[in-house]
């Protein structure tokens, strides 16, 4: 009973960190401001990783900044949760043969939602924001969990794609 | 026990009515900007997923004892603020304690933040500080021009004198015009949000802190604003006889802060306390000898 107050209450706030190395993040503003106004849901932008509770990749993820990308996952604190935004993160898009991008990013970090397109319009972000919401009302979003339980299986592939680079602070 | 349960009433009542009353306040921006807004219960959903978070990392004893620092202070401060006719101590509601404990907020998190050992709060904690020093000064003349003329610093005594004399608003309305200024920059609204420009420096002070710790702080800054707007409300609006016209009175100043803050961009700091020792500081003097010379009627 408790437990399902507090999922309520998580679900009804999100505060989201965006990743936006990749393309996609002109898609947005728009979500944010006035038109589309993604508040009104409780969804705000923060600043830093320990303030937030969801990651949001967006477009492709080059080999370079996956790392970073792994340690602003471990910084937050969990119940966290992550959003793949974009073609690129869910089979790797028009990169899929590039050398320097991964292909899946649920290879490397577990992914709660993701919104496939190239670009996602406003609208799928808050629709796919909106069915978060409910996955995490119902306790269904638990990517957090599987990563400190399958921890080995995500150091492995990690490691494969990076390399000694996984712990350097270069 | 009796003032056990005063002090528990008080606090909860100010807790409820603050942060109701600043998710509201989302609300009131979003209209400006042509949006819906959030439910105005929207900020007790933040503070308690907060609350409700699973892990929160401390940097060490130092920061833990900040943040506790922070809120006791505050919290203590909002037992001497008189709230229409109540307060807690009566009698005990002395401006120059009030002052005294609000700074322990600031120092608590000034310390706690530095203990984080990141750059980006020690940035924002010295922008911080920095703009304590602009904008303190001219705030306390403006309150020593009313001490020095009804010769009682009692918080409550200031409030109640002006039913005779009439508001503060009117008898010294350059001492209010600058009490007002001083008023959005304590509560960090723009343009005097500086020490927490989450786009410039990733929302400085607050940088490394997370679940419950961060809870703790908004709370901490909500009661810090129910202190500080209700010292304005006391000080130049007259108190209220009331409950309710206290708070009409303190939902109005409020929101002003709010709209005025929507409009704003953001200064710089040196920016900040150049421009409080420039103008509010020369206004206060001429308030002064307006009082001095002429008296109060």
């Amino acid at each position: 009973m408790w437990e399902k107050v507090k999922d309520i209450t998580r679900g009804h706030s999100l505060w989201m960190l965006y990743y936006c190395t990749g393309c996609g993040a002109i898609e947005l503003p728009p979500t944010m401001t006035s038109r589309f106004d993604m508040e009104r849901f409780g969804i705000g932008p923060m600043a830093t990783p320990r303030q937030a509770d969801i990651l949001l990749v967006t477009g492709y993820l080059s080999t370079k900044t996956l790392r970073r990308v792994i340690y602003t996952y471990e910084q937050m604190q969990s119940p966290k949760w992550l959003v793949g935004f974009g073609s690129c993160t869910l089979n790797g898009g028009i990169y899929h043969d590039s050398y320097a991008t991964i292909n899946q990013l649920d290879q490397y970090l577990p992914v709660d939602l993701y919104l496939a397109g190239c670009m996602p319009r406003p609208e799928v972000i808050i629709k796919g924001f909106k069915q978060l919401m409910e996955m995490i009302k119902t306790g269904e979003a638990d990517g957090w969990k599987q990563y400190q339980d399958n921890r080995e299986w995500y150091r492995e592939n990690q490691k494969k794609a990076l390399g000694d680079l996984l712990y350097t602070t270069r | 026990m009796a003032l056990i349960g005063k002090i528990v009433l008080f606090i909860v009542g100010a807790f409820v009515f603050q942060v109701a009353l600043s998710g509201f306040s989302r609300k009131v921006i979003a209209r400006i900007q042509k949006r819906r807004g959030p439910v105005f219960w929207q900020n007790f959903y933040d503070i308690g997923k907060l609350f409700f978070k699973k892990t929160s990392i401390s940097h060490g004893f130092i920061f833990d004892f900040g943040v506790w620092m922070a809120f006791g202070g505050t919290v203590a401060t909002l037992l001497f603020v008189p709230v229409g006719p109540y307060s807690v101590f009566p009698g005990q509601t002395n401006f120059i304690v009030i002052i005294y404990l609000l700074a322990i907020g600031s120092l608590g998190m000034a310390m706690s933040a530095v203990g984080s050992a990141n750059p980006y709060a020690s940035m924002g904690i010295s922008r911080a500080l920095t703009q304590m020093f602009g904008y303190d000064v001219p705030f306390a003349l403006t309150v020593v021009i009313m001490i020095y003329v009804h010769r009682t610093s009692q918080v409550a005594k200031l409030a109640a004198v002006q039913s005779d004399i009439g508001w503060h608003l009117w008898v010294m309305p350059l001492s209010a015009l600058v009490a007002f200024i001083a008023l959005m920059a304590m509560l960090g609204k723009k343009p005097f949000d500086t020490p927490i420009a989450p786009a410039e420096i990733a929302s400085g002070p607050l940088v490394e802190y997370s679940g419950k710790y961060l809870g703790m702080l908004m709370v901490q800054h909500e009661f810090a604003t129910f202190v500080e707007v209700g010292l304005f409300v006391n000080l130049f609006l007259g108190g209220g006889s009331t409950l309710l016209i206290y708070l009409v009175k303190y939902i109005i100043v409020y929101l002003l802060t709010v709209i005025i803050s929507a409009l704003m961009a953001r200064f710089r700091v040196e920016q900040t306390v150049a421009f409080f020792w420039k103008w509010p500081l020369v206004l206060v003097f001429i308030q002064a000898l307006i009082i001095i010379g002429i008296g109060i009627r």
